[in-house]
């Protein structure tokens, strides 16, 4: 366990000054969603929600084991994690909605337990459960929420950021549920939240609904809305957040950006050194998977030296390797393992 | 939805407008929001609002049909007794019953959960169901008035004192009773045990608070349990506006009591807000 959380939180060797390289990555991550910028926040000024030993059981049952997490201003957040693994009860207890057994929480720089309306006014909430019925219009709905803070956007443009201008007048019930999850999100935007949390946002989505999405969280990033999502979606996290916490039987087993994530321990700590483990076969130290079709069928080798091996197979065969992938594991790959891990380390 | 952010720069330290600066919008204000929200919703279900009002409708028609004659020898029919007791219960029906049943709707169907994320306080959040509950009991009396003058030959209030005592009534029975629906409106679990749970002690009060009888001749048992709650006093305060002094023989008092029926009706008011200001929660009731 302690292996891992070393590896997930890049040291400062990584780069030059973590300063300025959160500050080069800053204009790109939204779009790339690659920013390798992950170094936890020294002060706490610039932090929108810093968590410091979180604990929430039910009825003797543990659902956050103690939790530590610091996301940044400007930060998008995914929180990953299987069903149960106490991403909803993080996140409503940063909300304010959920009361905690023990530990420190600070969210915009107030306690959300004790939160007054002010600090309310500075958050958006799209909850997980999706609005089921309404009588209401689109815009009716919008605007009315809109009418509760101190400085609402304009309900037009909103509508037209989650894409629902043409349905502005149509009744909430004549929806669909991919339409309403975007009317959920525009009442979490609506309020022009400084914070915005976002409890599986596109569930029930076509793909083609989620690329706007994920557009439409980019652009509000751009203007400077801090965002915490959580997500079944691997891919929604690797293209969206700055950085990802994989949660796992209420522990936060790995924190790091989605490129780091994918790596393993030889990649992030000797990333210069290629001459051990040459051409090495399985093992913990393998990071990429080189398969080809060969006589006797496809055979493949998990190796740290990909290149070599590749080079290996292309002197042997003197011509085209038929079949030849080279994969390294994914952000996919690395969760799976991690969670995993983590049940496995529960069960003992 | 600019992006503001250029290559390069730290944009995203930038955030747009806070809201820190800006003023909250004023409870009388989102109050409005409330109501007005509240009202499109109700009047846009129709069969919501089809029951709703032709259920004392129909209850003034059959009562016209079933009761002749007059109360005692006062010369005043039991048609113009009932109206009074038929109105008080569909007050009662409108607020108390549809308030508790709307508060346990918006907890199904996710808009307390979204109302939580917001800064909208529950005194507001009450004060719209308040409003609907006023517009809802008004129309009412104006559809049940309507019915009694024009098809059973009723009479209205005879003087501008007691048309004013029908608008006091009305506003703080109203009130009363929505206040009264919230506060058991947040026990209930779901929409589907709401109707009975609502409609239990509403029908229990109607039967003992004179709206089907004459109040003092029930048992004196029922009439002393029954002057606890808020619809006896309803029901005697619009007794008092539709009618005629002579009729004081047939009240326990042998008065109106208005001072207090005010007082009944303050301290049910003050009390339910008391318990729905405690007890409310935009979650639902759990471990949290």
């Amino acid at each position: 366990m302690s292996a891992m959380a070393d590896m997930a939180v890049p040291t400062s060797q990584a780069g030059t000054t973590g300063q300025a390289r959160a500050t080069s990555q800053a204009g790109t991550s939204s779009q790339a969603g690659t920013s390798i910028r992950a170094a936890a926040p020294s002060e706490a000024a610039q932090c929108a929600i810093r968590v410091r030993g979180l604990r929430k059981q039910y009825q003797g049952a543990t659902a956050v084991a103690g939790i530590d997490l610091d996301i940044e201003r400007g930060e998008i957040f995914a929180l990953l994690g299987p069903n149960g693994a106490g991403k909803t009860t993080t996140i409503e207890i940063l909300e304010g909605h959920r009361r905690r057994d023990a530990g420190e929480v600070s969210v915009l720089g107030a306690d959300p337990a004790r939160a007054d309306r002010a600090w309310r006014a500075r958050i958006g909430v799209v909850p997980q459960t999706q609005t089921r019925t309404g009588e209401l219009t689109v815009r009716e709905m919008v605007s009315h929420f809109g009418a509760y803070f101190p400085d609402p956007r304009e309900t037009d443009k909103v509508l037209d950021a989650v894409g629902l201008s043409k349905q502005a007048g149509t009744r909430l019930r004549r929806l669909s549920g991919g339409q309403l999850r975007r009317v959920d999100v525009a009442v979490g935007i609506v309020g022009r939240p400084e914070l915005l949390f976002l409890d599986e946002p596109t569930t029930g989505f076509d793909p083609q609904a989620r690329r706007r999405f994920w557009d439409l969280i980019a652009g509000l990033a751009d203007d400077g809305t801090t965002i915490l999502l959580t997500t079944h979606y691997l891919d929604e996290a690797a293209t969206l957040a700055s950085r990802v916490g994989v949660l796992a039987g209420g522990r936060m087993v790995a924190v790091g950006t989605p490129a780091d994530l994918g790596r393993t321990d030889a990649d992030s700590t000797n990333d210069a050194d290629s001459t051990n483990a040459a051409g090495g076969t399985g093992g913990t130290d393998a990071t990429s998977t080189v398969s080809w079709r060969a006589a006797d069928g496809m055979r493949s080798v998990r190796t740290a030296t990909p290149t070599q091996c590749v080079l290996a197979l292309a002197r042997e065969a003197g011509t085209e390797i038929p079949g030849l992938t080279v994969t390294r594991p994914s952000l996919e790959d690395r969760y799976l393992e991690l969670i995993g891990a983590s049940e496995n380390g529960a069960e003992r | 939805m600019i992006a503001t952010s250029q290559p390069g720069q730290p944009a995203r330290l930038a955030p747009g407008r806070t809201a820190a600066g800006r003023r909250l919008p004023g409870i009388g204000r989102v109050s409005l929001v409330r109501g007005v929200v509240e009202i499109k919703q109700f009047a846009r279900q129709r069969e919501n609002v089809i029951f709703t009002f032709s259920l004392p409708i129909i209850l003034l028609l059959l009562f016209g049909q079933i009761f002749h004659g007059e109360v005692g020898n006062s010369g005043v029919s039991f048609r113009q007794y009932f109206i009074a007791g038929i109105i008080a219960s569909g007050l009662m029906s409108a607020t108390f019953v549809g308030v508790g049943v709307s508060i346990a709707a918006d907890r199904d169907d996710g808009a307390l959960i979204r109302l939580a994320g917001t800064p909208l306080q529950p005194a507001a959040y009450f004060a719209g169901k308040a409003i609907l509950a006023f517009v809802t009991a008004a129309l009412e009396v104006a559809a049940l008035l309507a019915v009694g003058v024009g098809f059973l030959g009723l009479h209205l209030p005879s003087t501008p004192g007691r048309w004013l005592t029908l608008a006091w009534v009305l506003v703080l029975g109203s009130a009363t009773c929505s206040m009264l629906g919230i506060a058991v409106g947040v026990l209930v679990r779901s929409t589907r045990s709401a109707f009975a749970t609502m409609n239990l002690p509403y029908l229990v009060l109607s039967f003992i608070s004179g709206v089907y009888f004459v109040f003092s001749r029930l048992p004196a048992g029922l009439q002393h349990i029954a002057a606890i709650f808020p619809l006896k006093w309803i029901c005697q305060g619009l007794r008092s506006a539709f009618l005629p002094d002579r009729l004081l023989v047939a009240e326990p008092a042998h008065s109106w009591e208005h001072g207090k029926i005010a007082l009944v009706l303050g301290i049910w008011l003050v009390a339910s807000l008391v318990v729905c200001v405690r007890t409310f929660r935009w979650h639902r009731q759990g471990d949290r």
